[in-house]
Protein backbone atom coordinates (compact mmCIF):
# COMPACT_ATOMS: atom_id res chain seq x y z
CA UNK A 1 0.00 0.00 0.00
CA UNK A 2 2.71 2.41 1.03
CA UNK A 3 4.82 1.79 -2.03
CA UNK A 4 1.81 2.33 -4.18
CA UNK A 5 1.10 5.77 -2.74
CA UNK A 6 4.74 6.82 -3.10
CA UNK A 7 4.58 5.72 -6.69
CA UNK A 8 1.59 7.87 -7.29
CA UNK A 9 3.42 10.89 -5.94
CA UNK A 10 6.38 10.22 -8.17
CA UNK A 11 4.14 9.87 -11.19
CA UNK A 12 2.43 13.09 -10.25
CA UNK A 13 5.79 14.87 -9.91
CA UNK A 14 7.01 13.54 -13.24
CA UNK A 15 3.78 14.58 -14.91
CA UNK A 16 4.05 18.12 -13.62
CA UNK A 17 7.70 18.42 -14.57
CA UNK A 18 6.92 17.20 -18.05
CA UNK A 19 4.09 19.70 -18.50
CA UNK A 20 6.25 22.53 -17.16
CA UNK A 21 8.98 21.58 -19.61
CA UNK A 22 6.58 21.56 -22.57
CA UNK A 23 5.09 24.89 -21.56
CA UNK A 24 8.55 26.39 -21.31
CA UNK A 25 9.49 24.99 -24.69
CA UNK A 26 6.56 26.71 -26.36
CA UNK A 27 7.49 29.92 -24.61
CA UNK A 28 11.14 29.96 -25.63
CA UNK A 29 10.75 30.54 -29.38
CA UNK A 30 8.30 33.40 -28.82
CA UNK A 31 10.66 35.19 -26.47
CA UNK A 32 13.56 34.44 -28.74
CA UNK A 33 11.85 35.92 -31.81
CA UNK A 34 10.84 39.02 -29.89
CA UNK A 35 14.29 39.59 -28.39
CA UNK A 36 15.95 38.94 -31.73
CA UNK A 37 13.78 41.51 -33.50
CA UNK A 38 14.21 44.07 -30.73
CA UNK A 39 17.95 43.53 -30.75
CA UNK A 40 18.31 43.92 -34.49
CA UNK A 41 15.63 46.50 -35.05
CA UNK A 42 16.01 48.87 -32.13
CA UNK A 43 19.02 50.73 -33.58
CA UNK A 44 16.91 51.73 -36.58
CA UNK A 45 14.15 53.29 -34.49
CA UNK A 46 14.28 57.06 -34.41
CA UNK A 47 11.81 59.89 -34.75
CA UNK A 48 12.83 60.26 -38.36
CA UNK A 49 12.21 56.56 -39.01
CA UNK A 50 8.67 56.77 -37.66
CA UNK A 51 7.69 60.16 -39.04
CA UNK A 52 9.61 60.35 -42.31
CA UNK A 53 9.08 59.19 -45.89
CA UNK A 54 11.31 56.56 -47.43
CA UNK A 55 13.90 57.75 -49.92
CA UNK A 56 16.89 56.44 -51.87
CA UNK A 57 14.77 53.60 -53.22
CA UNK A 58 13.49 52.91 -49.70
CA UNK A 59 17.03 52.20 -48.52
CA UNK A 60 16.92 55.22 -46.24
CA UNK A 61 14.45 57.50 -44.50
CA UNK A 62 11.33 56.53 -42.60
CA UNK A 63 8.29 54.32 -42.94
CA UNK A 64 5.51 56.81 -42.14
CA UNK A 65 3.35 55.92 -45.18
CA UNK A 66 3.41 52.26 -44.20
CA UNK A 67 2.49 53.03 -40.57
CA UNK A 68 -0.33 55.35 -41.58
CA UNK A 69 -1.50 52.86 -44.22
CA UNK A 70 -1.74 50.05 -41.70
CA UNK A 71 -3.70 52.31 -39.36
CA UNK A 72 -6.09 53.22 -42.20
CA UNK A 73 -6.53 49.60 -43.20
CA UNK A 74 -7.18 48.53 -39.62
CA UNK A 75 -9.74 51.29 -39.12
CA UNK A 76 -11.32 50.54 -42.50
CA UNK A 77 -11.60 46.87 -41.58
CA UNK A 78 -13.14 47.81 -38.24
CA UNK A 79 -15.77 50.02 -39.87
CA UNK A 80 -17.12 47.11 -41.91
CA UNK A 81 -16.42 44.05 -39.81
CA UNK A 82 -17.33 45.26 -36.31
CA UNK A 83 -20.99 46.24 -36.80
CA UNK A 84 -21.58 43.38 -39.21
CA UNK A 85 -19.84 40.83 -37.00
CA UNK A 86 -21.54 41.88 -33.78
CA UNK A 87 -24.89 42.08 -35.54
CA UNK A 88 -24.49 38.57 -36.91
CA UNK A 89 -23.42 37.29 -33.50
CA UNK A 90 -26.48 38.84 -31.83
CA UNK A 91 -28.69 37.29 -34.46
CA UNK A 92 -27.13 33.85 -34.08
CA UNK A 93 -27.09 33.86 -30.30
CA UNK A 94 -30.36 35.61 -29.50
CA UNK A 95 -32.76 35.32 -32.41
CA UNK A 96 -31.91 32.47 -34.76
CA UNK A 97 -33.99 29.34 -34.35
CA UNK A 98 -32.00 26.15 -34.00
CA UNK A 99 -32.68 24.86 -37.51
CA UNK A 100 -30.84 23.65 -40.58
CA UNK A 101 -30.32 27.15 -41.94
CA UNK A 102 -28.68 28.33 -38.72
CA UNK A 103 -26.48 25.27 -38.63
CA UNK A 104 -25.43 25.91 -42.23
CA UNK A 105 -24.56 29.51 -41.38
CA UNK A 106 -22.45 28.38 -38.43
CA UNK A 107 -20.72 25.78 -40.58
CA UNK A 108 -19.98 28.43 -43.20
CA UNK A 109 -18.49 30.72 -40.56
CA UNK A 110 -16.23 27.97 -39.23
CA UNK A 111 -15.07 27.13 -42.72
CA UNK A 112 -14.54 30.79 -43.58
CA UNK A 113 -12.09 30.96 -40.69
CA UNK A 114 -10.04 28.15 -42.19
CA UNK A 115 -9.59 29.60 -45.67
CA UNK A 116 -5.98 30.65 -46.44
CA UNK A 117 -5.61 34.40 -46.53
CA UNK A 118 -4.26 34.48 -50.08
CA UNK A 119 -7.60 33.08 -51.23
CA UNK A 120 -9.30 36.05 -49.63
CA UNK A 121 -6.89 38.23 -51.57
CA UNK A 122 -7.90 36.68 -54.89
CA UNK A 123 -11.58 36.90 -53.96
CA UNK A 124 -11.17 40.59 -53.08
CA UNK A 125 -9.42 41.20 -56.35
CA UNK A 126 -12.26 39.64 -58.30
CA UNK A 127 -15.14 41.17 -56.36
CA UNK A 128 -14.03 44.55 -55.03
CA UNK A 129 -11.17 45.62 -57.29
CA UNK A 130 -12.50 44.44 -60.64
CA UNK A 131 -16.22 43.68 -60.48
CA UNK A 132 -17.24 46.54 -58.18
CA UNK A 133 -14.54 48.68 -59.76
CA UNK A 134 -13.07 50.04 -56.52
CA UNK A 135 -9.60 49.63 -58.01
CA UNK A 136 -6.55 48.79 -55.97
CA UNK A 137 -7.56 50.86 -52.98
CA UNK A 138 -7.85 51.17 -49.23
CA UNK A 139 -11.58 50.50 -49.66
CA UNK A 140 -11.10 47.23 -51.55
CA UNK A 141 -8.35 46.07 -49.18
CA UNK A 142 -10.40 46.96 -46.08
CA UNK A 143 -13.41 45.06 -47.42
CA UNK A 144 -11.25 42.06 -48.18
CA UNK A 145 -9.70 42.15 -44.71
CA UNK A 146 -13.20 42.54 -43.25
CA UNK A 147 -14.40 39.33 -44.83
CA UNK A 148 -11.36 37.57 -43.46
CA UNK A 149 -11.89 39.05 -39.98
CA UNK A 150 -15.65 38.47 -39.75
CA UNK A 151 -15.55 34.80 -38.72
CA UNK A 152 -13.25 35.58 -35.80
CA UNK A 153 -15.45 38.43 -34.61
CA UNK A 154 -18.69 36.53 -35.08
CA UNK A 155 -17.60 33.40 -33.26
CA UNK A 156 -15.96 35.14 -30.31
CA UNK A 157 -18.84 37.58 -29.96
CA UNK A 158 -21.41 34.79 -30.16
CA UNK A 159 -19.57 32.88 -27.49
CA UNK A 160 -19.45 35.96 -25.27
CA UNK A 161 -23.19 36.51 -25.72
CA UNK A 162 -23.98 32.89 -24.96
CA UNK A 163 -21.99 32.96 -21.74
CA UNK A 164 -24.40 35.51 -20.26
CA UNK A 165 -26.63 33.48 -17.91
CA UNK A 166 -30.00 32.55 -19.40
CA UNK A 167 -31.68 33.45 -16.10
CA UNK A 168 -30.98 37.16 -16.72
CA UNK A 169 -32.96 36.97 -19.93
CA UNK A 170 -35.85 35.10 -18.32
CA UNK A 171 -36.06 37.61 -15.48
CA UNK A 172 -35.99 40.56 -17.84
CA UNK A 173 -38.70 39.09 -20.07
CA UNK A 174 -40.81 38.15 -17.04
CA UNK A 175 -40.71 41.80 -15.96
CA UNK A 176 -42.21 42.98 -19.21
CA UNK A 177 -38.99 43.58 -21.11
CA UNK A 178 -38.95 43.09 -24.85
CA UNK A 179 -36.28 40.87 -26.30
CA UNK A 180 -34.41 43.87 -27.69
CA UNK A 181 -34.54 45.74 -24.35
CA UNK A 182 -33.15 42.64 -22.68
CA UNK A 183 -30.32 42.41 -25.18
CA UNK A 184 -29.46 46.09 -25.06
CA UNK A 185 -29.64 46.57 -21.31
CA UNK A 186 -28.31 43.28 -19.97
CA UNK A 187 -26.90 40.85 -22.51
CA UNK A 188 -24.77 43.25 -24.57
CA UNK A 189 -23.21 45.12 -21.63
CA UNK A 190 -22.35 41.83 -19.94
CA UNK A 191 -20.86 40.36 -23.11
CA UNK A 192 -19.07 43.53 -24.18
CA UNK A 193 -15.60 42.75 -22.76
CA UNK A 194 -15.59 39.39 -24.52
CA UNK A 195 -16.82 40.99 -27.72
CA UNK A 196 -14.15 43.70 -27.61
CA UNK A 197 -11.47 41.09 -27.04
CA UNK A 198 -12.61 39.19 -30.10
CA UNK A 199 -12.76 42.36 -32.17
CA UNK A 200 -9.23 43.31 -31.25
CA UNK A 201 -7.87 39.83 -31.92
CA UNK A 202 -9.56 39.84 -35.31
CA UNK A 203 -8.29 43.31 -36.23
CA UNK A 204 -4.84 42.41 -35.00
CA UNK A 205 -4.72 39.58 -37.48
CA UNK A 206 -5.94 41.89 -40.23
CA UNK A 207 -3.24 44.44 -39.39
CA UNK A 208 -0.49 41.87 -39.82
CA UNK A 209 -1.68 40.21 -43.04
CA UNK A 210 0.03 40.64 -46.40
CA UNK A 211 -1.71 38.24 -48.76
CA UNK A 212 -5.25 39.72 -48.65
CA UNK A 213 -4.01 43.24 -49.44
CA UNK A 214 -1.41 42.19 -51.97
CA UNK A 215 -3.78 42.36 -54.96
CA UNK A 216 -6.39 44.64 -53.46
CA UNK A 217 -4.83 47.75 -51.99
CA UNK A 218 -1.14 47.55 -51.22
CA UNK A 219 1.28 49.88 -52.99
CA UNK A 220 4.94 49.05 -53.53
CA UNK A 221 6.01 52.63 -52.92
CA UNK A 222 4.13 55.90 -52.47
CA UNK A 223 5.91 59.21 -51.97
CA UNK A 224 2.86 60.62 -50.16
CA UNK A 225 0.06 59.59 -47.81
CA UNK A 226 -3.20 58.34 -49.35
CA UNK A 227 -5.83 61.04 -49.86
CA UNK A 228 -9.01 59.02 -50.17
CA UNK A 229 -10.39 55.52 -49.64
CA UNK A 230 -9.91 54.98 -53.37
CA UNK A 231 -6.13 55.43 -53.15
CA UNK A 232 -3.80 52.51 -52.80
CA UNK A 233 -1.62 52.57 -49.72
CA UNK A 234 1.61 51.27 -48.31
CA UNK A 235 1.23 48.97 -45.32
CA UNK A 236 3.67 47.61 -42.78
CA UNK A 237 3.46 43.88 -43.53
CA UNK A 238 3.66 44.35 -47.29
CA UNK A 239 6.42 46.93 -46.94
CA UNK A 240 8.36 44.45 -44.85
CA UNK A 241 7.91 41.84 -47.54
CA UNK A 242 9.03 44.28 -50.23
CA UNK A 243 12.15 45.53 -48.47
CA UNK A 244 13.11 42.01 -47.44
CA UNK A 245 12.82 40.39 -50.85
CA UNK A 246 12.39 42.93 -53.64
CA UNK A 247 14.98 45.61 -52.94
CA UNK A 248 18.63 44.72 -53.47
CA UNK A 249 21.23 46.01 -51.01
CA UNK A 250 18.62 46.86 -48.42
CA UNK A 251 20.11 47.76 -45.04
CA UNK A 252 19.19 44.96 -42.62
CA UNK A 253 18.57 47.51 -39.88
CA UNK A 254 15.63 49.01 -41.73
CA UNK A 255 14.10 45.60 -42.30
CA UNK A 256 14.24 44.72 -38.63
CA UNK A 257 13.20 48.22 -37.62
CA UNK A 258 10.06 47.81 -39.74
CA UNK A 259 9.43 44.40 -38.24
CA UNK A 260 9.79 45.89 -34.76
CA UNK A 261 7.26 48.63 -35.52
CA UNK A 262 4.77 46.07 -36.84
CA UNK A 263 5.37 43.85 -33.82
CA UNK A 264 4.82 46.79 -31.46
CA UNK A 265 1.58 47.65 -33.25
CA UNK A 266 0.26 44.12 -32.80
CA UNK A 267 1.50 43.78 -29.23
CA UNK A 268 -0.20 47.02 -28.20
CA UNK A 269 -3.50 45.72 -29.59
CA UNK A 270 -2.99 42.43 -27.81
CA UNK A 271 -2.22 44.08 -24.49
CA UNK A 272 -5.32 46.24 -24.84
CA UNK A 273 -7.43 43.11 -25.30
CA UNK A 274 -5.84 41.45 -22.27
CA UNK A 275 -6.33 44.57 -20.19
CA UNK A 276 -10.02 44.85 -21.08
CA UNK A 277 -10.58 41.20 -20.37
CA UNK A 278 -8.93 41.20 -16.96
CA UNK A 279 -10.66 44.43 -15.96
CA UNK A 280 -14.02 42.93 -16.87
CA UNK A 281 -13.28 39.70 -15.05
CA UNK A 282 -12.51 41.62 -11.88
CA UNK A 283 -15.76 43.53 -12.20
CA UNK A 284 -17.98 40.59 -13.12
CA UNK A 285 -20.98 40.28 -10.86
CA UNK A 286 -21.98 36.67 -11.34
CA UNK B 1 -67.81 34.79 -1.91
CA UNK B 2 -64.57 36.74 -2.48
CA UNK B 3 -63.83 38.17 -5.88
CA UNK B 4 -62.35 35.85 -8.50
CA UNK B 5 -59.21 37.43 -9.95
CA UNK B 6 -58.10 34.64 -12.24
CA UNK B 7 -60.30 31.94 -13.70
CA UNK B 8 -58.50 28.98 -15.23
CA UNK B 9 -60.79 26.93 -17.46
CA UNK B 10 -60.03 23.51 -18.95
CA UNK B 11 -56.35 24.35 -19.25
CA UNK B 12 -54.18 21.68 -20.83
CA UNK B 13 -50.53 22.00 -21.69
CA UNK B 14 -48.32 19.62 -23.59
CA UNK B 15 -44.64 20.43 -24.18
CA UNK B 16 -42.92 19.87 -27.51
CA UNK B 17 -41.39 16.59 -26.29
CA UNK B 18 -44.87 15.22 -25.60
CA UNK B 19 -44.91 15.68 -21.80
CA UNK B 20 -48.45 16.44 -20.68
CA UNK B 21 -47.80 18.75 -17.77
CA UNK B 22 -51.35 20.08 -17.26
CA UNK B 23 -54.54 18.13 -17.92
CA UNK B 24 -57.84 19.97 -17.95
CA UNK B 25 -57.26 22.29 -15.00
CA UNK B 26 -60.24 24.28 -13.68
CA UNK B 27 -59.35 26.68 -10.92
CA UNK B 28 -60.67 30.03 -9.68
CA UNK B 29 -58.05 32.14 -7.91
CA UNK B 30 -59.42 34.64 -5.39
CA UNK B 31 -58.26 38.20 -5.10
CA UNK B 32 -56.51 39.38 -1.94
CA UNK B 33 -55.65 35.90 -0.78
CA UNK B 34 -52.74 33.52 -0.87
CA UNK B 35 -53.43 30.50 -3.03
CA UNK B 36 -50.96 27.69 -2.64
CA UNK B 37 -50.26 25.16 -5.41
CA UNK B 38 -48.62 22.08 -3.94
CA UNK B 39 -47.91 18.46 -4.73
CA UNK B 40 -45.09 16.12 -5.66
CA UNK B 41 -42.37 16.97 -8.18
CA UNK B 42 -43.42 17.11 -11.80
CA UNK B 43 -47.04 17.80 -10.94
CA UNK B 44 -47.24 20.86 -13.19
CA UNK B 45 -47.16 23.64 -10.58
CA UNK B 46 -44.36 25.60 -12.24
CA UNK B 47 -45.89 25.02 -15.66
CA UNK B 48 -49.15 26.55 -14.47
CA UNK B 49 -47.40 29.58 -12.99
CA UNK B 50 -45.52 30.14 -16.24
CA UNK B 51 -48.82 30.07 -18.14
CA UNK B 52 -50.22 32.80 -15.93
CA UNK B 53 -47.81 35.45 -17.19
CA UNK B 54 -47.17 33.83 -20.55
CA UNK B 55 -43.58 32.97 -19.70
CA UNK B 56 -44.26 29.69 -21.47
CA UNK B 57 -43.99 31.69 -24.67
CA UNK B 58 -40.22 31.18 -24.26
CA UNK B 59 -40.54 27.38 -24.26
CA UNK B 60 -41.51 25.09 -27.08
CA UNK B 61 -45.07 23.99 -26.52
CA UNK B 62 -47.01 21.51 -28.62
CA UNK B 63 -50.53 22.23 -27.44
CA UNK B 64 -51.97 24.76 -25.08
CA UNK B 65 -55.75 24.54 -24.77
CA UNK B 66 -58.32 26.17 -22.53
CA UNK B 67 -58.70 29.68 -21.20
CA UNK B 68 -57.14 31.80 -18.49
CA UNK B 69 -59.29 34.79 -17.61
CA UNK B 70 -57.53 37.53 -15.70
CA UNK B 71 -60.10 40.17 -14.75
CA UNK B 72 -62.35 38.54 -17.35
CA UNK B 73 -59.85 38.86 -20.23
CA UNK B 74 -58.49 35.67 -21.80
CA UNK B 75 -54.72 36.14 -21.61
CA UNK B 76 -54.08 33.19 -23.94
CA UNK B 77 -55.73 35.19 -26.70
CA UNK B 78 -53.05 36.00 -29.30
CA UNK B 79 -54.13 39.64 -29.20
CA UNK B 80 -53.15 39.96 -25.53
CA UNK B 81 -50.59 42.66 -24.74
CA UNK B 82 -48.06 40.29 -23.20
CA UNK B 83 -45.80 43.07 -21.94
CA UNK B 84 -48.67 44.71 -20.03
CA UNK B 85 -49.73 41.30 -18.72
CA UNK B 86 -46.27 40.59 -17.34
CA UNK B 87 -46.26 43.89 -15.49
CA UNK B 88 -49.64 43.11 -14.03
CA UNK B 89 -48.74 39.50 -13.16
CA UNK B 90 -45.24 39.44 -11.70
CA UNK B 91 -43.09 36.38 -11.08
CA UNK B 92 -40.52 35.51 -8.41
CA UNK B 93 -38.35 32.51 -9.15
CA UNK B 94 -36.97 29.76 -6.92
CA UNK B 95 -33.36 30.81 -7.14
CA UNK B 96 -32.91 34.53 -6.57
CA UNK B 97 -31.56 35.97 -9.80
CA UNK B 98 -30.28 39.46 -9.14
CA UNK B 99 -29.47 41.35 -12.29
CA UNK B 100 -25.86 42.52 -12.70
CA UNK B 101 -26.66 46.02 -11.47
CA UNK B 102 -26.68 47.87 -8.17
CA UNK B 103 -29.47 47.30 -5.64
CA UNK B 104 -31.16 50.43 -6.93
CA UNK B 105 -30.61 49.35 -10.53
CA UNK B 106 -32.38 46.07 -9.89
CA UNK B 107 -35.41 47.86 -8.48
CA UNK B 108 -35.70 50.50 -11.17
CA UNK B 109 -35.06 48.10 -14.04
CA UNK B 110 -38.70 47.18 -14.66
CA UNK B 111 -39.91 50.76 -14.48
CA UNK B 112 -37.18 51.91 -16.84
CA UNK B 113 -38.22 49.22 -19.31
CA UNK B 114 -41.68 50.75 -19.14
CA UNK B 115 -40.19 54.14 -20.00
CA UNK B 116 -40.19 55.76 -16.54
CA UNK B 117 -37.36 58.32 -16.37
CA UNK B 118 -38.43 60.65 -13.56
CA UNK B 119 -35.95 60.33 -10.73
CA UNK B 120 -38.52 61.17 -8.06
CA UNK B 121 -40.78 58.33 -9.23
CA UNK B 122 -37.90 55.87 -9.39
CA UNK B 123 -36.61 56.83 -5.93
CA UNK B 124 -40.07 56.52 -4.50
CA UNK B 125 -40.52 53.07 -6.04
CA UNK B 126 -37.16 51.95 -4.62
CA UNK B 127 -38.08 52.97 -1.09
CA UNK B 128 -41.67 51.75 -1.16
CA UNK B 129 -40.86 48.33 -2.56
CA UNK B 130 -37.92 47.81 -0.19
CA UNK B 131 -40.13 48.69 2.77
CA UNK B 132 -42.76 46.22 1.58
CA UNK B 133 -40.25 43.38 1.93
CA UNK B 134 -38.68 44.77 5.13
CA UNK B 135 -35.34 45.32 3.42
CA UNK B 136 -35.20 49.11 3.50
CA UNK B 137 -33.44 49.46 6.84
CA UNK B 138 -30.89 46.83 5.90
CA UNK B 139 -29.82 48.36 2.59
CA UNK B 140 -30.83 52.03 2.57
CA UNK B 141 -27.23 53.16 3.04
CA UNK B 142 -25.82 51.09 0.22
CA UNK B 143 -28.36 51.29 -2.57
CA UNK B 144 -25.60 51.78 -5.13
CA UNK B 145 -23.61 48.69 -4.14
CA UNK B 146 -23.75 45.66 -6.43
CA UNK B 147 -26.85 43.62 -5.60
CA UNK B 148 -24.85 40.41 -5.77
CA UNK B 149 -23.16 41.40 -2.50
CA UNK B 150 -26.40 40.81 -0.57
CA UNK B 151 -27.00 37.55 1.31
CA UNK B 152 -29.18 34.89 -0.29
CA UNK B 153 -32.18 35.83 1.82
CA UNK B 154 -31.73 39.51 1.08
CA UNK B 155 -31.36 38.74 -2.62
CA UNK B 156 -34.64 36.86 -2.67
CA UNK B 157 -36.42 39.70 -0.89
CA UNK B 158 -34.83 42.08 -3.40
CA UNK B 159 -36.24 39.96 -6.21
CA UNK B 160 -39.69 40.21 -4.62
CA UNK B 161 -39.25 43.96 -4.19
CA UNK B 162 -38.18 44.23 -7.83
CA UNK B 163 -41.49 42.72 -8.89
CA UNK B 164 -43.41 44.92 -6.43
CA UNK B 165 -41.81 48.06 -7.87
CA UNK B 166 -43.89 47.43 -10.98
CA UNK B 167 -47.07 47.57 -8.85
CA UNK B 168 -48.39 44.25 -10.09
CA UNK B 169 -51.87 43.05 -9.19
CA UNK B 170 -50.93 39.38 -9.08
CA UNK B 171 -47.69 37.94 -7.72
CA UNK B 172 -46.54 34.45 -8.68
CA UNK B 173 -43.91 32.85 -6.47
CA UNK B 174 -42.29 29.53 -7.39
CA UNK B 175 -40.68 28.04 -4.28
CA UNK B 176 -39.27 31.45 -3.34
CA UNK B 177 -37.83 30.27 -0.04
CA UNK B 178 -36.36 26.96 -1.14
CA UNK B 179 -32.78 28.08 -0.59
CA UNK B 180 -33.37 30.23 2.49
CA UNK B 181 -32.84 29.76 6.20
CA UNK B 182 -35.89 29.74 8.52
CA UNK B 183 -35.46 33.37 9.55
CA UNK B 184 -35.30 34.66 5.98
CA UNK B 185 -38.21 32.37 5.11
CA UNK B 186 -40.19 33.90 7.97
CA UNK B 187 -39.49 37.39 6.67
CA UNK B 188 -40.69 36.51 3.19
CA UNK B 189 -43.83 34.86 4.54
CA UNK B 190 -44.52 37.90 6.72
CA UNK B 191 -44.18 40.15 3.68
CA UNK B 192 -46.66 37.99 1.80
CA UNK B 193 -49.21 38.31 4.59
CA UNK B 194 -48.91 42.10 4.28
CA UNK B 195 -49.00 42.04 0.51
CA UNK B 196 -52.19 40.03 0.19
CA UNK B 197 -54.19 43.05 1.30
CA UNK B 198 -53.58 44.64 -2.07
CA UNK B 199 -52.42 41.75 -4.22
CA UNK B 200 -53.49 38.35 -5.39
CA UNK B 201 -50.78 35.88 -4.46
CA UNK B 202 -50.13 32.45 -5.93
CA UNK B 203 -47.38 30.52 -4.22
CA UNK B 204 -45.73 27.17 -4.86
CA UNK B 205 -44.42 26.39 -1.37
CA UNK B 206 -41.19 24.56 -0.73
CA UNK B 207 -42.74 22.32 1.93
CA UNK B 208 -46.13 21.10 3.10
CA UNK B 209 -45.52 22.93 6.37
CA UNK B 210 -45.15 26.18 4.51
CA UNK B 211 -48.25 25.39 2.48
CA UNK B 212 -50.26 24.83 5.65
CA UNK B 213 -48.84 28.00 7.27
CA UNK B 214 -49.68 30.48 4.55
CA UNK B 215 -52.52 29.00 2.49
CA UNK B 216 -55.83 30.81 2.36
CA UNK B 217 -56.66 28.43 -0.44
CA UNK B 218 -54.77 25.32 -1.42
CA UNK B 219 -54.72 23.30 -4.62
CA UNK B 220 -53.19 19.83 -4.71
CA UNK B 221 -51.58 18.86 -8.04
CA UNK B 222 -50.67 15.35 -9.03
CA UNK B 223 -49.21 14.46 -12.43
CA UNK B 224 -50.77 17.39 -14.21
CA UNK B 225 -54.18 17.07 -12.61
CA UNK B 226 -55.84 19.20 -9.99
CA UNK B 227 -56.92 16.67 -7.37
CA UNK B 228 -58.42 18.89 -4.73
CA UNK B 229 -58.98 22.59 -4.20
CA UNK B 230 -60.33 24.05 -0.98
CA UNK B 231 -59.70 26.72 1.64
CA UNK B 232 -56.40 25.94 3.33
CA UNK B 233 -57.99 25.49 6.74
CA UNK B 234 -60.20 22.72 5.36
CA UNK B 235 -57.79 21.02 3.02
CA UNK B 236 -55.00 20.56 5.53
CA UNK B 237 -57.22 19.42 8.38
CA UNK B 238 -59.82 17.36 6.52
CA UNK B 239 -58.76 16.50 2.97
CA UNK B 240 -61.59 15.00 0.94
CA UNK B 241 -59.48 13.02 -1.53
CA UNK B 242 -57.48 10.09 -0.22
CA UNK B 243 -54.45 11.03 -2.36
CA UNK B 244 -54.36 14.49 -0.83
CA UNK B 245 -54.49 13.01 2.63
CA UNK B 246 -51.74 10.52 1.85
CA UNK B 247 -49.50 13.25 0.51
CA UNK B 248 -50.08 15.59 3.45
CA UNK B 249 -49.40 12.89 6.00
CA UNK B 250 -46.31 11.80 4.12
CA UNK B 251 -47.50 8.35 2.96
CA UNK B 252 -46.81 9.32 -0.60
CA UNK B 253 -44.05 9.78 -3.18
N1 LIG C 1 -39.65 23.07 -20.93
C1 LIG C 1 -40.12 21.82 -20.75
N2 LIG C 1 -40.10 20.95 -21.77
C2 LIG C 1 -40.57 19.68 -21.61
N3 LIG C 1 -41.09 19.21 -20.47
C3 LIG C 1 -41.16 20.04 -19.41
C4 LIG C 1 -40.67 21.38 -19.50
N4 LIG C 1 -40.85 21.97 -18.29
C5 LIG C 1 -41.42 21.03 -17.50
N5 LIG C 1 -41.62 19.88 -18.17
C6 LIG C 1 -42.25 18.64 -17.66
O1 LIG C 1 -43.57 18.96 -17.30
C7 LIG C 1 -43.92 18.28 -16.12
C8 LIG C 1 -44.37 19.29 -15.08
O2 LIG C 1 -43.26 20.07 -14.72
P1 LIG C 1 -43.32 21.29 -13.71
O3 LIG C 1 -41.99 21.91 -13.66
O4 LIG C 1 -44.47 22.14 -14.06
O5 LIG C 1 -43.64 20.52 -12.34
P2 LIG C 1 -43.59 21.07 -10.85
O6 LIG C 1 -44.89 20.66 -10.26
O7 LIG C 1 -43.24 22.49 -10.82
O8 LIG C 1 -42.44 20.19 -10.23
P3 LIG C 1 -41.36 20.59 -9.11
O9 LIG C 1 -42.03 20.43 -7.80
O10 LIG C 1 -40.28 19.59 -9.29
O11 LIG C 1 -40.91 21.99 -9.37
C9 LIG C 1 -42.72 17.48 -15.69
O12 LIG C 1 -42.91 16.16 -16.15
C10 LIG C 1 -41.58 18.14 -16.41
O13 LIG C 1 -40.58 17.20 -16.70
MG1 LIG D 1 -41.54 23.60 -10.11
Amino acid sequence: MKAFSINRHIVQRLGFSFLTLITTLTFVPVVWVILYIINKGAPAISWEFISGFPHDGMRAGGILPAIVGTIYLTLGTAIFSVPLGIGAAIYLSEYAADNTLTRLIRLAIINLAGIPSVVYGLFGLGLFVIFLNFGTSILAASLTLSIMTLPVIISTAEEALRSVPQAFRTVSISMGGTQWQTIRRIVLPEALPGIITGVILGLERAAGETAPILFTGAAFFLPRLPHSPFDATMALPYHLFVISTQVPEMPVQIQYGTALVLLTFVVIMNLTATFIRSRARAKRQW
Amino acid sequence: MPMVKISIQALSLQYADGTESLRGINLDIHANAITVLFGPAGGGKSSLLRCLNRLNDLTEVRTLAGRILVDGQDILDPKTDVIALRRKVGMVFARPVVLPFSIRGNLTYGLELAGERRKSRLDEAVETSLRQVALWDEVKDRLDDPAIALSGGQQQRLCLARVLALRPEVILLDEPTSGLDPISTGKVEASLQELKRNHTIILVPHSIQQAARVADYAAFFLQGELIEYAPGADLFTAPRDKRTGDYITGRFG
